[in-house]
């Protein structure tokens, strides 16, 4: 993501000044989405900025994190930025912000609380868009070695000699 | 040197499979001078190319290729394609399984006298004893090198393991040690001593833990009496007009099929392959499969009655570190209606790696309940449940015809419901595990729903009378005197103990038999 974080070579204020604000995380573009502190940028191909948007904050909402940056979850979700997946996925995010506005919502990312996403995505928990988001997720999100450490996950310890010697039964507050 | 035979010698026994069954059966055979073709659907992969990562290591080794699932278990919604946790590979499962080498019980193989006529279960009596088997057993545990026998140290205590030895001792259990386990406290038969390194589910880099794949079948290879065949996945065994098996046809690497004649052939694709095999070896003369005159084969299936728990606590316990499973408490193992439930359980240590973790610890939950779960992992202490699970006749392994894979056969219908017997014991398992945990300061403790099985048991198994099973006590199907079954399919009862130490000595046991038949001439 870091090399997408100054787009163009655009500065952030630049940046900012070229887009318009979606839900509080985010800002959108011309063929981009952004975070609101424009600390990373994605220029999109095949969906919409607002609907990358979406689904970066629907990402967030189902494995929410606190310590895991956006750009995390951005690397997660951009794989449905093809031809291919966006019909669909537009037809998903249209189906949320359905949810939303039958709710008094402008829409999905307009919807402030995260409470009250989260009972948005309750009633469409079984619909196949969603399942297939939450399975992508499984692996999309938590096999990305950059998230281990956040975790205190070591990954594989074979090329260090594995722990022997190195603290596999160091526990001290027994 | 490895041995070269012709497809049309029909001197050679062929094995299908060449995991801790089939792998050990074919270097015992090849020992006494028997020659053997081994047929392995799966590559050969050696420790220098295991991959200390899940995914990576799962797409390397697992067995991928399409079922399906029906019944009750969760498995069927929650992995639908997906029933077992096995391995495609020469060596088969012995790659990816823990290590826990346990004996079954002397009860346990009385499991239809001892728990009596259980509603709903097909329980039987093995036509075996323990004390039959202990002199194999001997054998197996030296030659898997078995900690806690034979004067083998027993592997040290990782963090994993203090947590769960604290909270066993802090609610009185007393049968708590580090596991009677096929890896290597010491250096022995040649390979080195554990590293604590854990991935041991992924195949040990070190070859510290016991794996046909890079013992029994080298040697095996090394007398010249063995030819393993890699990429050779079986479709059917044929047989002659007396109706004796004769012959393996299988789909060879470049994938054209090739027909293996056989003086014999024994069947080790684990619980679901090979039951799968004798089923789409259906003929004129055997219209519902080989060797299944009982109507049994594909029946009975058992995975073990599991589950997991795990424990957060205040401070980090780091569980991934070392030998995974080098842990187990067995105060619970006895059999004691008075807990609501017959048989009983081990509970063994156990951890996952953060991207397992996120996969199983609830599949399909989401949201703030599970992410917070998540968030503690470096926290968690965590433990496996092993019961026996009651063989029932409607849990069975069938084609579907449905779905066929890539050469056109039909593929393994896995169907499942838990016995009340099994949800009994796992819900008093999980409250014990929460227990143990809370003790020694756990702040929130989790119970876990199965995994995807990695005990798959039962589907052809032993009996005493023809009517009950599909094969004697040495293995031998009841109907075709040169077909064996040589898998944790001929089990006739689960019993609480990981299978492998009782698979690999029953593999010595029918090699003995089997040498000894071909030299009467039986055979």
């Amino acid at each position: 993501m870091n090399s997408q974080t100054s787009r163009e070579g655009l500065t952030r204020r630049q940046l900012l000044s070229r887009s318009a604000a979606v839900g509080a995380s985010f800002v959108v573009g011309a063929g981009f989405v952004a975070g609101a502190d424009a600390a990373w940028a994605l220029e999109t191909q095949a969906l919409s900025p607002e609907s990358m948007a979406a689904l970066i904050q629907l990402a967030r909402d189902i494995y929410p994190h606190d310590r895991i940056p956006d750009e995390n979850y951005v690397i997660a979700v951009k794989v449905y930025d093809t031809a291919d997946a966006a019909p669909a996925i537009e037809a998903g995010i249209a189906a949320l912000d359905a949810v939303a506005q039958g709710r008094g919502y402008p829409s999905y990312l307009g919807t402030p609380w995260e409470r009250d996403r989260v009972a948005i995505l309750r009633e469409m928990e079984l619909s196949p868009f969603f399942q297939s988001i939450r399975g992508g997720l499984v692996t999309g999100l938590y096999n990305q070695k950059a998230v281990w450490p956040l975790f205190g996950y070591e990954g594989e310890s074979y090329s260090e000699g594995g722990y022997l010697h190195r603290g596999f039964d160091d526990i001290n507050w027994l | 040197m490895t041995a070269p035979f012709d497809l049309s010698d029909d001197s050679v026994v062929v094995i299908v499979g060449t995991g801790a069954g089939g792998g050990v059966l074919a270097n015992e055979l090849a020992q006494k001078g028997v020659s053997v073709v081994a047929l392995e659907a799966g590559g050969r992969y050696l420790p220098e190319d295991y991959i200390n990562d899940e995914w990576e290591s799962f797409g390397q080794l697992a067995w991928v290729e399409p079922r399906t699932t029906s019944g009750d278990w969760r498995v069927a919604r929650d992995f639908p394609n997906l029933p077992a946790w096995i391995v495609k590979a020469v060596g088969g499962t012995s790659i990816h399984w823990a290590g826990a080498s346990l004996r079954i019980q002397d009860h346990e193989f009385r499991a239809r006298t001892e728990y009596g006529n259980v509603s709903g279960a097909n329980l039987l009596d093995w036509p075996l004893t323990r004390a039959e088997l202990d002199p194999w057993y001997d054998k197996a545990e030296k030659k898997l090198g078995v900690t806690r026998t034979n004067d083998l140290p027993g592997l040290p205590g990782n963090n994993n393991f203090k947590v769960f030895e604290a909270g066993a001792k802090a609610i009185g259990y007393t049968q708590v040690n580090t596991g009677h386990m096929a890896i290597n406290s010491v250096e022995y038969d040649g390979r080195m001593a554990c590293q604590q390194t854990g991935f041991c589910f992924q195949g040990c880099k070190w070859g510290a833990k016991w794996s046909s794949a890079y013992t029994d079948i080298p040697r095996g290879e090394a007398t010249g009496n063995l030819e393993v065949r890699a990429n050779c996945h079986v479709l059917r065994i044929e047989h002659n007009e007396q109706g004796l098996v004769n012959a393996v046809v299988y789909s060879d690497a470049d994938g054209n099929e090739q027909r293996q004649s056989a003086r014999m052939v024994c069947v080790a694709g684990n619980s679901i392959e090979s039951p799968r095999l004798l089923l789409n070896s259906a003929s004129s003369m055997f219209p519902d499969g080989l060797a299944n005159s009982s109507g049994q084969v594909g029946r009975n299936y058992m995975r073990h009655t599991t589950g997991s728990v795990y424990g957060v606590f205040d401070k980090p316990v780091r569980m991934w570190r070392g030998t995974v499973m080098a842990g187990i408490i067995q105060d619970e193992a006895h059999n004691d209606p008075s807990r609501g439930f017959v048989g009983g359980y081990e509970m063994e240590t156990l951890s996952l790696g953060l991207p397992f973790m996120a996969a199983f610890l609830d599949p399909g939950g989401w949201g703030r309940e599970f992410t917070s779960a998540l968030d503690s992992y470096e926290n968690m202490a965590g433990l496996w449940i092993v019961g026996e699970d009651m063989p029932q006749e409607t849990n069975r392994v069938t084609l579907n015809t449905e779905v066929t894979d890539a050469f056109g056969m039909p593929v393994a219908n896995v169907n499942f419901d838990d016995h009340p017997n099994d949800i009994a014991m796992r819900n008093y398992a999980y409250m014990k595990g929460m227990e143990m945990y809370d003790a020694v300061g756990a702040t929130r403790t989790f119970p876990t729903p199965p995994y995807p099985s990695t005990h798959n048991l039962g589907t052809n198994r032993m009996s005493e009378n023809p009517r009950d099973g599909v094969v004697n006590k040495f293995g031998q199907s009841h109907d075709i005197p040169n077909l064996y079954v040589s898998d944790g399919s001929q089990f006739t009862t689960g019993a609480a103990e990981n299978p492998t130490l009782t698979i690999v000595a029953l593999a010595i046991r029918q090699a003995d038999h089997i040498a000894g038949e071909l030299s009467k001439g039986n055979l």
